[in-house]
């Protein structure tokens, strides 16, 4: 890390933690929970997410100059669907099964809150360096979040840790039964709010 | 009729665009904090979905599906000689019908319903970005409604909507008055209260229609 200035490593690493996009900024919960009955969607959304967001950060930071304020929204919005349109291009050429899981969440990456906020927020405002740094740090803010409720719904709804089972049948021989629940859409929302009430209290953020 | 029907009540009520599918979430977050402003939200996500989807469909149907284009030569079909299918399109088309809609039913309200265009305020500019028209938009591609299937898709998804929204805003309003703790407060109690209400809406998956 020695090779980054502190500014530039605070755009990396302030993301993971401190400001986390979806916990403290709360922005791109749309198209995420979704993607997180099983660990491989998950990583798969978190890949896609991580480079449309470094590489639509970089883009727009290098033309920010040359972008008139007026419409500045509509051009972030088409540097935004075209990479989208590249990775969907790109799941379906080399992981047709998962792209097939993904469905429409991988395109609903557009309307994603976190790509556009900070496209706005930040590379309008700072080099295409830093951009891209910003851009990592936030995807992979993103993506820690996605895992984590990813592990725990996989971990619990089925017995599972990325496809391997990991609860022993003695467990089950006893009486042990997955949590149907988990599986289902109510599941995600519990684990997501547990997961912001424990990584508010880590980071000693206070809201209202 | 029935067949109508039944996608209505499953668009409102069992596949919940939001309590479902999760979509919407960052404007329900950020919007349901107060009834009346939820209220205004709601009715304008009914509105630009009930628009949209048609369009979209319309879209999809005769310019970018494959073999779309045979209207306008008949080497263009699915057996043609020289096949297009402009599929990959789909969103980046999507999402630029969905801001011109949006915009311009600004504009025809301004002009012929002063009223409700100032009731609705900011939001309908907002919606432009908001993951449930543009989900709304995929889900009639990829389960390949009908141009009248989809139009009763777009209204009840937007009805869904509309529930789930005003029904947060109304329970986040009594938690007020509850002692929550600290760092639960905002986003966490909002989403473990997410959570209660879709497991409510959960008891309508059972019904088939």
């Amino acid at each position: 890390m020695s090779v980054l200035d502190k500014k530039s490593k605070d755009a990396l690493t302030d993301p993971l933690m401190k400001n986390n996009p979806i916990s403290l900024q709360v922005l791109g919960i749309c198209s995420a929970l979704a993607v997180t009955v099983q660990l491989n969607t998950a990583v798969v959304m978190t890949l896609a997410v991580v480079s449309v967001l470094s590489v639509s950060n970089t883009l727009i930071s290098i033309i920010r100059n040359m972008i008139p304020g007026k419409v500045r929204i509509i051009v972030q919005l088409s540097v935004i669907a075209s990479l989208v349109i590249l990775t969907d291009q790109i799941l379906q050429a080399y992981m047709y099964d998962i792209s097939k899981q993904l469905s429409v969440f991988v395109a609903l990456i557009i309307t994603n809150c976190i790509v556009m906020g900070r496209a706005e927020a930040f590379a309008m405002q700072n080099t295409p360096g830093k951009s891209f740094l910003d851009g990592l740090g936030n995807g992979l803010g993103y993506g820690g979040i996605l895992i984590s409720v990813a592990f725990f719904r996989e971990l619990l709804g089925s017995g599972t840790v990325y496809g391997f089972s990991v609860i022993p049948d003695s467990f089950y021989a006893a009486g042990y039964q997955n949590m149907g629940l988990m599986v289902l859409s109510p599941g995600a929302f519990i684990i997501l709010g547990l997961i912001v009430w424990g990584q508010r209290i880590v980071s000693g953020v206070k809201e209202e | 009729m029935e067949h109508y029907i039944s996608i209505l009540t499953k668009a409102i009520f069992i596949e919940n665009i939001l309590l479902a599918y999760f979509l919407g979430m960052c404007s329900f977050l950020a919007i349901s904090k107060k009834v009346d402003t939820s209220i205004g939200l709601g009715f304008a996500v009914i509105f630009v979905l009930t628009i949209t989807a048609p369009a979209n469909w319309t879209i999809h149907n005769y310019l970018l599906k494959d073999g779309a284009l045979v209207w306008l030569n008949p080497e263009y079909g699915v057996n043609g000689t020289t096949t297009i299918n402009l599929s990959f399109l789909n969103s980046i088309i999507f999402i630029a019908v969905i801001a011109a809609m949006v915009q311009l039913v600004e504009m025809t309200l301004d002009r012929f319903a002063p009223t409700l265009y100032i009731s609705l305020g900011i939001f309908l500019p907002l919606i432009a970005v908001n993951c449930a028209i543009l989900g709304g938009s995929m889900f009639l591609v990829e389960r390949e409604y009908t141009f009248i299937e989809s139009t009763v898709y777009g209204f009840g998804s937007g009805v869904g909507f509309f529930l789930a929204i005003t029904s947060m805003a109304a329970i986040r309003h009594r938690i007020r008055y509850s002692n929550v703790p600290v760092q639960l407060r905002g986003v966490g109690i909002t989403m473990l209260l997410t959570g209660l209400v879709s497991m409510a809406f959960m008891a309508f998956s059972g019904i088939d229609l």
